[in-house]
């Protein structure tokens, strides 16, 4: 397995689509959603660690991530009975148009098996309408300017009011460079990085968060 | 407190020099504020040169900081390739829905003329009066997004690093009208007065870009960009890290690096070996609630880090402070460096 996930991140790294396939079908013809869990996560995540301590770079992490995506797409379709029993959730960019951020998280979360929707960029007040319309549990929120990140904050409050039970994850620049923000925001988690998101995912699915 | 004995271009040359003045040279890197001192929403000051001439003198005034920045928004380059400005009342403006919406219209992209450009010649009206006014005792800091760096908000930043890695002959396409605006723009806010040229970057960081690829790709393109331009210039990272790429952004000319709060800047300090002075490292997003004794402390640690032998300005980390740091916390940083900072360093 060590060997697999080594040579799936050499394959991604150096953009080796070619190389990717060719493991990811060799091994998937056995069990695809172990594969997916136990190689293309793992890759993965060690490639968003590797950005988060200034070893690879965030081109690498994005074309990672879209390498990922279009092969698991081919392999584990979209509604996919395979693909997670999961609740309902969406990703969007709140006030802005830089939307890198949410194309890696988009890309890594369906990359690892799971579905949501992409809202793109979203003002707070129809975020709120979206998130009440589609009866989505968690909403997952990327900034890049500080204003946005605190913008949070009254989309908690919109969504409190209503009573909706939504979990708020955030993520992005401000984030990371003020580690108390998303709790002062109301956010429930904070992702560093994209990876992050899936065990922040997992942990709402397991009743932990 | 020790009186200041040098202008702030005396000190600010000094420093680049590599020798100590009279005290550490800091830059409070401010543009909406402006805006507050006039009672201004944001919109409505950048839409007039002298509010921002005059934003900058009082915000000088106050803060007793070594620069004038003459930088409005990043996206005004955005809005003069024909692109959309979006205004906030709390943030700085952003870009809007990329104007090249697939890689062909790269092919008819065509280059900004700064004259017949209303918006940028707000900026280079701004830097006549800030000249008229301020002289040579205080130098005025012009601002150019990068060539390589001004495509995320051409063309959004995942489609630009798909054409990076998959259209090379497109995307040197992109550099030579990008390089050709940016010496242009950079020359012309030269000519209105400005001393230097701050040189967003922040898509040479390795934050974004790995080493391998920024030295087939942003280096060439700053290499190139900063021989043209008639003045010193300050390549910025705007928070990306920059430590393994040290020696190649001093290798593209330029005087001044600006550097991020997630690197040690007494180790960039170091590998600077005197070829680059060192501005940085605040961190401009937690500095919104430091308290004034936190405050202190963190110039005063950057300072014992990277201030000894000059070759170093203080500032934040990524070349903008948010409208949301309060004034208290911007006097506060003040008062340390003009308490800290006086060389000799005695600590």
């Amino acid at each position: 397995m060590e060997k697999n996930i080594d040579d799936f991140m050499e394959a991604l790294l150096s953009l080796n689509r070619v190389a990717a396939r060719r493991i990811l079908e060799d091994a998937a013809s056995i069990d695809k959603i172990s594969f997916i869990e136990n190689v293309v996560i793992a890759a993965l995540e060690r490639i968003g660690e590797g950005w988060k301590s200034g070893i690879f770079a965030l081109s690498q992490v994005y074309m990672a991530g879209r390498i990922c995506e279009e092969l698991i797409d081919e392999i584990l379709p979209p509604g996919d009975p395979d693909r997670k029993d999961q609740p309902k959730m969406a990703i969007c960019v709140l006030s802005d148009h830089h939307k890198l951020g949410k194309t890696i998280v988009y890309s890594l979360l369906r990359a690892s098996g799971f579905d949501l929707l992409d809202y793109g960029t979203m003002e707070v007040e129809e975020l709120v309408q979206r998130i009440k319309d589609d009866k989505i549990k968690i909403i997952l929120v990327s900034v890049l300017m500080l204003h946005s990140a605190l913008k949070v904050k009254h989309l908690k409050e919109k969504l409190d009011s209503l009573n909706l039970d939504v979990k708020i994850v955030v993520g992005g620049a401000p984030f990371r460079f003020d580690k108390q923000l998303w709790q002062e925001v109301g956010a429930d988690a904070m992702c560093s990085t994209a990876s992050e998101a899936v065990l922040v995912i997992k942990s709402v699915m397991e009743g932990s968060l | 407190m020790i009186k200041d004995n040098m202008t702030s271009l005396q000190r600010v040359l000094t420093t680049l020099g590599h020798k100590e003045p009279d005290r550490v040279p800091f830059f409070l890197l401010l543009t909406m504020h402006g805006a507050k001192e006039l009672g201004l929403s944001i919109e409505q000051y950048f839409s007039k040169s002298e509010n921002v001439a005059e934003g900058q003198l009082r915000l000088r005034a106050k803060y007793r900081h070594d620069s004038i920045y003459n930088f409005f928004y990043a996206p005004i380059e955005i809005e003069a390739f024909g692109g959309e400005v979006i205004y906030h009342d709390d943030g700085p403006a952003n870009s809007g829905e990329p104007f090249i919406k697939n890689f062909q219209d790269i092919k008819n992209l065509k280059i900004p003329d700064i004259k017949k450009s209303a918006c940028l010649n707000k900026v280079l009206k701004s830097a006549h009066i800030l000249k008229e006014k301020v002289g040579d005792q205080v130098p005025i800091i012009g601002v150019v997004m990068s060539p390589f760096s001004l495509p995320v908000m051409q063309m959004g930043f995942d489609k630009y690093i798909e054409l990076i890695y998959e259209r090379p002959d497109l995307f040197s396409h992109l550099m030579k009208i990008n390089e050709e605006f940016c010496v242009n723009w950079a020359n012309a806010q030269l000519d209105a007065g400005t001393t230097a040229i701050c040189y967003f970057d922040p898509l040479s960081s390795t934050t974004i870009t790995t080493k391998e690829m920024y030295l087939k790709t942003g280096f060439e393109v700053a290499k190139r960009t900063i021989a043209k331009i008639k003045g010193p210039t300050a390549t910025h990272m705007a928070s990306g890290r920059c430590l393994s790429i040290i020696e190649e952004i001093a290798d593209t000319g330029t005087a001044i690096v600006g550097v991020s709060v997630e690197e040690n800047i007494q180790e960039l300090k170091n590998s600077c070996k005197n070829r680059l002075t060192v501005m940085g490292n605040l961190n401009g997003i937690e500095m919104r609630r430091w308290t004034p004794k936190q405050t202190e402390d963190n110039v005063k640690r950057v300072i014992s880090q990277a201030g000894a032998g000059g070759g170093f300005i203080l500032s934040d980390n990524h070349g903008e402070i948010p409208f949301q740091v309060p004034d208290e916390v911007l006097m506060a940083i003040s008062d340390a460096v003009h308490k800290w900072g006086n060389y000799p360093l005695i600590y």
